[in-house]
């Protein structure tokens, strides 16, 4: 089978471990648990033997992998679907298939499988101690059809073929996040997040249909190899100043900003924390989010149509690349105020958005498909980690309150220390603390993580692809840009080590930490396994002019990214400013936060609280914007369908119609009942009937019975005929 | 008037007197016996008539059988029959109109007829012997009267086998055609 | 000698006599005897008829006898019938015999 047809198989497996799991495998845990797994494993072997050839061909960027059926006949045209495989579907294939085993192995563990189900454990809650999850299966099915969205969207050749699995992962992000359906909490989170994106899918939805009524197909090869096209989209003018690709561009980009949460639809990602860990590290960091940078990053040519290296940005991307970096800003503002261990991730993840939106925007289209890369790794890394912490966290929790009941029940515990009865979050990170000594591998990786994500240099993977990133903005001309990004790694690298700081460092803050323990293998498989790629994968794409180093080893990205594009970027020289201030700023940031945190006592407060005032509590309150949406958006809408829609149109003027044509047609009948059935058709029958009736009563008198009286009415008769016959008609 | 116009006028008053005893007569036994005088009288008018036969037939079957029968059904019914009191019914002036106007009627339609004045009867060109053996062979000729003659046998038997089972006494009851 | 509007007129009296018979008794058995007055008449007319009209066929005899012979199984199984209803019933009064009202 050549590897085109290959790529067909990609994303089956998992669309029918879903399949195999919902019709009757749900039953049997380990059932499902094996469907899920084996199924990821298949997709896994398959993407990393496609990727293989794929970096073995040359030039896959003009002679991609591809394969296409005719699928939708719409009157003389056929819309086809197919895959395509070129440098960077392959590259997001990679890391999509590795990021996504490495989560499901996880969940397996996440989830207790292979502990009793605690009897009071109620389905749609989470676990209370360390049953296993009630609805284990349900989750297996709902990843499995995740990662066929996912993998659907990576392979696929055209737009309506991607959109068909970005809005599946839509939708299993809505089921995922509100997994734990009982919380009053999820069940919000959950419907926002579909709503949120579905505002940017809306006008995605749009741009395609715009972009098909312009060109008559979706296909990439054929809209974005296409010079012609590329230039005639370019100069047909639509609205605003904009030509018709500039709006496309623009429409597509609102489906990133829904899908990839940037600023303004970024409300959605941190509420979507409710979701089990997994989900989070899965959906919301190393794959779904990813999609909408996949997308932009696919359409990167017709988003820069007639812009080259060096000119001023078009007004697509310039807004585009405002977009990113203020997001990238924003968000690491908030981050730095937040308590949640998940929060803070959620955050760090919009803000790393923001920098591969930005990458796009001015124009560098290799440093954001590295960052993209890398990313993924450490940003599930992270995730997972942080999952291994509240685990921790929850065992200790249980077995901190058994000891203490053990010990002295009833009795008043040390001043001081009311914890052990009470339910402490698992989650919040000034109950933590210590817990490098209690969790050592868990720290471990998550330091890898948490160095990645803050751009350590040399031996983390983010150092390499964020650096690409400031080479570009200072390089390509925006020094705001530039400025902007680099404060955003500031911060990064500051509520990084605020996060390691408190969670990890220090002496523990609560019983639950006292008591924490390291979680198990199957939990920490794959959290080392990201963390070599957290460390390596950055090495993929040393700039061949870095001091020292370069040239060592061949920057693979470069080459092999580049191919992507019809022009093949030039690689801008190296300049030590960007790097220095990555080293400055990574280094500078990680150290202050490490000074401050790394040893916060029981029961202290956050100094920066201190130092910043009420600006913290914008910051912790997320500026407040959560509120502002429900008053602009939220609370009309529910006014509108509660009271208008509902109580007015639907109630009174549709039932009152129908109930006033109902009372009508029951009148109308009571009438014709009255008027025409009782006395007319009634009184017809009736009259026949009555009729009859009185006709046989007045003669039946003549039946008398006595047979002389029949006789003598014979004999009458007889001579009425015979005289009749005789005298009259002789 | 002749001798035999005389003898026809003495028995026709008193056939019509015996009839009117007939349906007159309140007790129903001697009613069967004014009967018997009627058709006593009927014999009579046949032998004016030349008919010696029929005469013979007359006095045989009706006297000596049907009347017979009359009166043993009057005596079988008798105990609990009204024998005496009013034997009209309700509606015998009704009865007596229409005899009246039957008779009237009769007369009118027959005294249409041209033979009606017929004074005098043919003579016979038969004698009486003949006559009988002329009747019977016409009787039996299949040329002739036979087919009246089997109908009429069959009808007899008929009666014969109606009247035994009509007149047999009720069955004793067994059970089955109780009511209950 | 004897005209035959004489016979004629008897056997329509006795007809008619026969005929209040029939219509204005209460018993049934003064019924039958009633047709029978009616039958004796029609048996009269039947043979001054043939006597006066066509004596050479003897057909009016034979009507006659065919006559005899009807009257005869008439009153049998008439007779018979009154006898069984006077079983059922225990009256042969015609009037009283009304099943067949409505």
């Amino acid at each position: 089978m050549t590897t085109d047809l290959l790529i067909w198989l990609i994303p089956l497996p998992p669309l029918l471990a879903f399949g195999a799991i919902l019709l009757g495998g749900y039953r049997s845990n380990r059932l499902s648990t094996w469907l899920a797994v084996a199924a990821m494993v298949i997709s896994w072997a398959l993407g990393l033997f496609v990727f293989a050839q794929a970096v073995q061909t040359e030039h896959l960027g003009a002679n991609p992998f591809t394969s296409s059926i005719p699928w939708l006949p719409l009157g003389t045209s056929v819309i086809e679907i197919g895959v395509l495989i070129d440098p960077l579907s392959a590259i997001t294939l990679f890391f999509v298939v590795w990021t996504c085993l490495a989560i499901f192995v996880y969940s397996i563990g996440y989830h207790n499988f292979g502990k009793p189900r605690d009897v009071q454990d109620v389905p749609g809650l989470p676990p209370r101690a360390s049953g296993i999850e009630p609805l284990y299966a349900r989750f297996f099915a709902f990843i499995s059809l995740f990662a066929f969205g996912m993998l659907t969207l990576v392979v696929s050749d055209n737009l309506l073929l991607l959109f068909i699995g970005w809005e599946i992962m839509g939708l299993c992000s809505y089921l995922l996040i509100g997994f734990w359906f009982g919380r009053e909490s999820a069940r919000k989170a959950m419907v926002k997040a579909f709503i949120t994106t579905r505002v940017g899918d809306v006008f995605m939805l749009l741009g395609m249909v715009a972009l098909y009524t312009a060109t008559g197909t979706l296909n990439f090869q054929e809209i974005l190899r296409s010079p012609e096209t590329l230039n005639r989209l370019a100069e047909t003018p639509a609205i605003l100043g904009l030509s018709l690709a500039g709006l496309i561009g623009l429409l597509l980009f609102a489906g990133t900003v829904g899908k990839s949460a940037q600023w303004p639809l970024h409300v959605w990602l941190p509420d979507a924390m409710e979701g089990p860990t997994p989900v989070s590290a899965m959906i919301h960091a190393a794959t779904m989010v990813s999609a909408g940078i996949y997308l932009i990053l696919r359409f990167f040519p017709l988003l820069t149509v007639g812009w080259h290296p060096g000119e001023p940005l078009t007004t697509t991307m310039a807004v585009i690349a405002v977009i990113g970096a203020f997001t990238a800003l924003f968000a690491s503002t908030i981050a730095v105020a937040q308590n949640d261990i998940k929060r803070v991730l959620a955050y760090s993840t919009i803000s790393q958005l923001g920098y591969m939106v930005a990458a796009v925007g001015i124009g560098a289209f290799v440093a954001a498909a590295f960052h993209l890369v890398t990313h993924a790794f450490f940003k599930a890394l992270l995730f997972l980690g942080s999952g291994s912490v509240i685990h921790g966290m929850e065992h200790g929790q249980a077995a901190s309150s058994k000891s203490a009941a053990l010990a002295a029940p009833g009795q008043a515990g040390p001043a001081g220390a009311p914890e052990t009865h009470d339910h402490v979050d698992a989650q919040d990170m000034w109950n933590m603390g210590g817990l490098r000594r209690r969790m050592p591998w868990t720290f471990y990786t998550f330091l890898i993580g948490g160095l990645a994500l803050a751009g350590f240099p040399i031996v983390t993977a983010g150092f390499w692809s964020k650096d690409e990133i400031l080479s570009s903005a200072f390089g390509q001309g925006q020094p705001v840009v530039f400025v902007v990004l680099a404060a955003a790694a500031l911060l990064t690298a500051f509520y990084t080590a605020r996060q390691i700081g408190l969670t990890f460092l220090g002496k523990p803050r609560s019983a639950a930490a006292e008591h924490a323990h390291e979680s198990g293998r199957v939990m920490l498989l794959p959290l080392v396994l990201l963390s070599l790629f957290s460390i390596a994968a950055g090495w993929a794409g040393i700039h061949h002019e870095f001091p020292v180093i370069g040239g060592a080893i061949p920057n693979f990205v470069e080459e092999f990214v580049g191919q992507a594009l019809a022009e093949r970027p030039e690689a801008l020289p190296f300049a030590f400013p960007p790097l220095l201030t990555s080293l400055v700023v990574s280094l500078g940031g990680l150290g202050l936060g490490f000074l401050v945190y790394r040893n916060l006592p029981r029961g202290a407060t956050d100094p920066l609280a201190r130092w910043l005032g009420p600006v913290h509590g914008l910051l912790r309150r997320k500026y407040y914007f959560d509120e502002l949406y429900d008053f602009l958006f939220v609370r009309p809408a529910y006014w509108f369908a509660e009271t208008f829609v509902y109580a007015w149109v639907d109630r009174k003027v549709i039932d009152g119609l129908l109930h006033g044509v109902g009372r009508a047609s029951l009148r109308l009948g009571a009438w014709l009942r009255r008027a025409i059935d009782l006395p007319v058709v009634n009184g017809f029958g009736d009259l026949v009937g009555e009729t009859t009736k009185a006709a046989g009563s007045a003669f039946r008198v003549i039946q008398s019975g006595r047979v002389q009286a029949y006789l003598a009415a014979g004999l009458l008769f007889v001579g009425l005929l015979l005289s009749f016959l005789l005298l009259v008609k002789p | 008037m002749t001798l035999l116009q005389g003898v026809f006028v003495v028995t026709a008053l008193a056939a019509v007197i015996s009839a009117v005893m007939v349906v007159a007569s309140p007790r129903l036994v001697h009613a069967a016996l004014w009967l018997v005088v009627t058709l006593g009288a009927v014999a009579v008018l046949f032998i004016l008539l030349d008919a010696g036969f029929l005469a013979m037939v007359q006095v045989v079957i009706y006297i000596g059988a049907i009347a017979i029968l009359i009166i043993f059904t009057v005596m079988l019914t008798r105990r609990v029959m009204a024998d005496s009191g009013p034997q009209a019914n309700r509606a015998w002036w009704l009865a007596v109109f229409i005899g009246i106007v039957m008779f009237a009627a009769l007369l009118a339609l027959l005294a249409q007829m041209p033979t009606w004045w017929q004074a005098t009867p043919p003579p016979l060109a038969a004698s009486a012997d003949f006559m009988i053996e002329d009747l019977g062979k016409s009787l039996v000729d299949l040329d002739r009267y036979v087919v009246p003659f089997e109908v009429a046998s069959v009808l007899l038997l008929a009666a014969l086998i109606g009247s035994i089972v009509l007149a047999r006494p009720p069955a004793e009851t067994t059970g089955k055609t109780g009511p209950e | 000698m004897i005209p035959l509007s004489w016979y004629l007129i008897l056997a329509a009296a006795l007809f008619c006599i026969g005929l209040y018979g029939v219509l204005g008794r209460r018993n049934a058995v003064a019924i039958l005897m009633g047709i029978e007055l009616m039958l004796n008449a029609v048996n009269i007319n039947l043979v001054a008829f043939w006597r006066y009209l066509t004596p050479a066929l003897i057909a009016g005899q034979a009507f006659a006898i065919i006559v005899f012979a009807v009257a005869a199984s008439e009153a049998a199984v008439g007779l018979a019938l009154i006898i069984s209803i006077y079983r059922q019933r225990s009256t042969v009064i015609a009037e009283e015999i009304d099943l067949m009202k409505w």
